[in-house]
């Protein structure tokens, strides 16, 4: 068993929590994943490594919650644990083995929960003497996290909301093309993770910028060691899999059409079962999504 | 004497195709002497020859003759630490029944049902493995819970070393429990009660720990104090055939589809894993992995096709899986062979074109050779695709560990007489040497492998 040592609300439905597994803490780099299971019945689920402490063996994970498992893990706290933390999974970041890293100026662009795997990555440039730019979007105020520790460790800041209750009103990728075109500053690299619509469309914008993209899937998973294939995607025309391969790839090459389509394949089952947690038996169907009629 | 095999009850077809539960049932303890007093004994065995594990057949069959099953599995457990999982799962009918010279003119004895109730009896009685007497001292970590890394754990602690096998997945067991479904092999009271008895070895079995990732050969060996290492790791990547409309949603592979029912339990309500049950299911494959895929979805509730390139005589199915899954109603499109999957507006499957096929002169694996039939193009309409084309190497242990050799194909490259390896002290065998293959053969080389470890750490004691 896995102990959950700290478990925090960040924001509405957005989870942090510092679990107990040594051994994943040990061997952790920014850019790989973990996989959790609560229990028993639980399903296998994959998540970012936010932050890792080797000497007390924790592992930091933030995750929202978008269904019915994820919705059983926000019920957790100290005292709970979890019957498997396993990882660290896939690769670490490429910028680690970059022998220029030092000399160069990286953009990061996160959105939403997104903003949990970019933390250990510009930590880890900070580390380097380097001070990275982050882009934060968020649907609003009340849903931005982190901003804080990132603060601590990046150089400049940016915060876009839907809303404009935070930064500025917008896109990331309007504050993107606001700091390259108008304020004039140059990236070596750029990193993007965050919803796959929006690692779209910033791909889309640093490749006319001629900014090098590297993006983060988190595409539908469940060993997670290299065995079942669900995490395939499309990059430059070649099948490649999330967890072995990944989970970054070149944001340029990468079929976000067709990997946002895959995603949507267990929306369905996913609905269904979150409305058996919620209503239990008593669900009787009517709602279009759980087959309770049939 | 000899005559006819004593037949073996079945669930009925019509029956089984709605339950997950057992398909045979085994034999009894009359049917099982019967059945056992057909075996001549040989003088020279030839089926102990075909079997890879080599298994003392006539001495553990002459127990049975006796309506001694405790005995005969206490011959049987001198080579073999899942007779109850081999009984069920083996090629017999290309190993030792295929060798049994009844089968010259009439049917083979039974070997793999007697096997099977030997084991499922003693098991009933509460018949366990006994604990090794002495420890020499030497520690060995092996790499997968699966067939070759359990047979390679088990005989090095019965020899006496002390042995942790470290595992990938939170379940150990590898195919045992992710791939082959439960109505061909029972998790609870056939796998998890054989892995007890590794356990009971000395065997410890920590899950949850991926080779090349969580820790490395490297640092199981200069860091942890190992002082050998088997890699049972077993297949790897799953493959696609390269055709448009792969990626599609509802093209899974095998391994998914199977680890999503088998491992994670996605076929009960009680499980929160959700599975894509689908309407009508075409599984692209003739191996038993496309089995028992076709036969997962018609349980699901789906119907269900396997689509195949070559022949009936060609599909490399145990003969048993092939008739039962016919038996159940799973359709048999073969010398077909999909083109293109055709998906809907949002990406989900909504057909395959496929293409009949002759058969032309032996190919390289001396199996005819399947040739296309030119306009012959049609639309099967299908709401989901299941491949089942086998797997190529998972490169995580040989990316991360220096020294260890693999071959053009990916695959570890080891002695298959010792299981040695281009590193000294690593050993290895299964799929992650071979590519895919069979549960028998990957214990086999988890044998060989235990007996080559112990020459190298007695060698290197002097």
């Amino acid at each position: 068993m896995y102990p959950i040592r700290r478990a925090e609300k960040l924001a509405d439905k957005i989870y942090l929590m510092d679990v107990e597994a040594p051994r994943t803490a040990r061997s952790a780099e920014p850019g790989q994943f973990l996989i959790v299971k609560i229990d028993a019945r639980g399903e296998r689920i994959p998540l970012t490594i936010c932050d890792y402490d080797r000497e007390r063996g924790l592992v930091t994970i933030v995750f929202q919650v978008v269904g019915a498992s994820t919705e059983r893990m926000a019920a957790l706290g100290v005292g709970d644990a979890f019957d498997t933390v396993v990882g660290p999974l896939g690769r670490p970041s490429e910028m680690l083995a970059d022998p220029d890293i030092r000399q160069k100026k990286v953009l990061f662009v996160a959105g939403g929960v997104g903003t949990a795997p970019v933390y250990p990555q510009v930590k880890w440039l900070r580390a380097q003497g380097v001070a990275a730019d982050v882009v934060i979007g968020a649907r609003s105020a009340d849903l931005l996290i982190l901003q804080g520790e990132m603060e601590a460790v990046a150089g400049g800041v940016y915060i876009a909301t839907n809303d404009g209750s935070a930064g500025v009103q917008g896109m990331v990728t309007d504050v993107v093309r606001d700091l390259v075109q108008r304020q004039g500053r140059r990236y070596d690299l750029c990193v993007a993770i965050g919803p796959m619509v929006m690692m779209k469309f910033t791909a889309q914008l640093t490749r006319e910028l001629g900014i090098p993209t590297v993006v983060s899937l988190n595409p539908i998973m469940v060993d997670g060691t290299g065995m079942c294939g669900a995490c395939r995607v499309s990059v430059g025309g070649q099948t490649r899999f999330a967890c072995v391969d990944g989970p970054e790839f070149d944001g340029h090459l990468v079929d976000f059409d067709g990997a946002m389509k895959r995603q949507q394949m267990y929306r369905t089952e996913e609905g269904r079962a979150l409305l058996r947690l919620r209503e239990g038996k008593t669900h009787r169907g009517g709602c279009g999504h759980c087959g309770g009629e049939d | 004497m000899a005559g006819s095999r004593v037949p073996v009850r079945e669930q009925d077809p019509k029956v089984r195709a709605h339950n997950f539960e057992e398909v045979c049932l085994g034999y009894d303890e009359a049917e099982a002497v019967q059945e056992a007093q057909r075996c001549l004994g040989c003088k020279k065995p030839m089926c102990v020859a075909g079997c890879p594990v080599g298994i003392d057949i006539p001495g553990f069959i002459a127990r049975l003759k006796e309506g001694d099953a405790v005995g005969a599995s206490r011959v049987l457990a001198r080579d073999s630490a899942l007779p109850a999982v081999c009984g069920r799962v083996c090629p017999q009918e290309t190993q030792c029944e295929g060798r049994c010279v009844l089968g010259v003119k009439g049917e083979p004895v039974a070997i793999g049902k007697l096997e099977r109730y030997a084991a499922d009896t003693a098991r009933r009685m509460g018949v366990q493995a006994e604990p090794p007497q002495e420890k020499n001292g030497m520690r060995v970590a092996v790499i997968g819970a699966g067939p070759a890394g359990l047979t390679c754990a088990g005989d090095l602690a019965r020899m006496g070393y002390e042995v942790k096998i470290f595992e990938a997945l939170h379940q150990a067991g590898g195919v045992l429990v992710y791939g082959i479904p439960e109505f061909r092999l029972p998790k609870r009271e056939v796998v998890e009660a054989e892995i007890e008895n590794v356990r009971r070895l000395g065997v410890q079995i920590e899950t949850n720990v991926v080779v090349g990732r969580s820790v490395t050969i490297d640092g199981l060996l200069d860091e942890e104090g190992y002082d050998a290492v088997f890699i049972g790791s077993g297949a790897g990547l799953p493959k696609f055939m390269g055709i448009p409309g792969e990626n599609g949603n509802g093209v899974f592979s095998a391994n998914e589809y199977l680890t999503r029912a088998n491992l994670m339990k996605a076929f009960s309500d009680e499980y929160d894993t959700p599975i894509v049950t689908g309407r009508r299911v075409a599984v692209v494959g003739g191996g038993n992995v496309a089995m028992d895929a076709a036969r997962t979805a018609l349980r699901l509730g789906a119907q269900t096709h396997i689509v195949y390139r070559r022949g009936e005589q060609e599909l490399p199915a145990r003969a048993e899986e092939v008739h039962h899954a016919k038996e159940e109603g799973v359709v048999f499109d073969l010398l077909t062979n999909p083109r293109e999957i055709l998906l809907d507006e949002n990406g989900w499957v909504r057909g395959m074109v496929c293409v009949r096929m002759g058969l032309g002169e032996p190919d390289a694996s001396g199996r005819r050779r399947p040739v296309e039939i030119e306009g012959s193009e049609f639309t099967m309409e299908v709401d989901t695709v299941i491949m089942a084309l086998g797997t190529s190497p998972n490169p995580l242990i040989a990316s991360t560990t220096r020294g260890l050799e693999t071959n053009r194909w990916r695959c570890i490259v080891a002695d298959e007489r010792d299981g040695r390896t281009t590193k000294e002290g690593v050993y290895a065998g299964g799929d992650a040497v071979t590519g895919a293959a069979t549960v028998i053969l990957a214990m086999g080389a988890g044998k060989a492998a235990a007996k080559g470890i112990d020459a190298y750490l007695k060698g290197r004691k002097k």
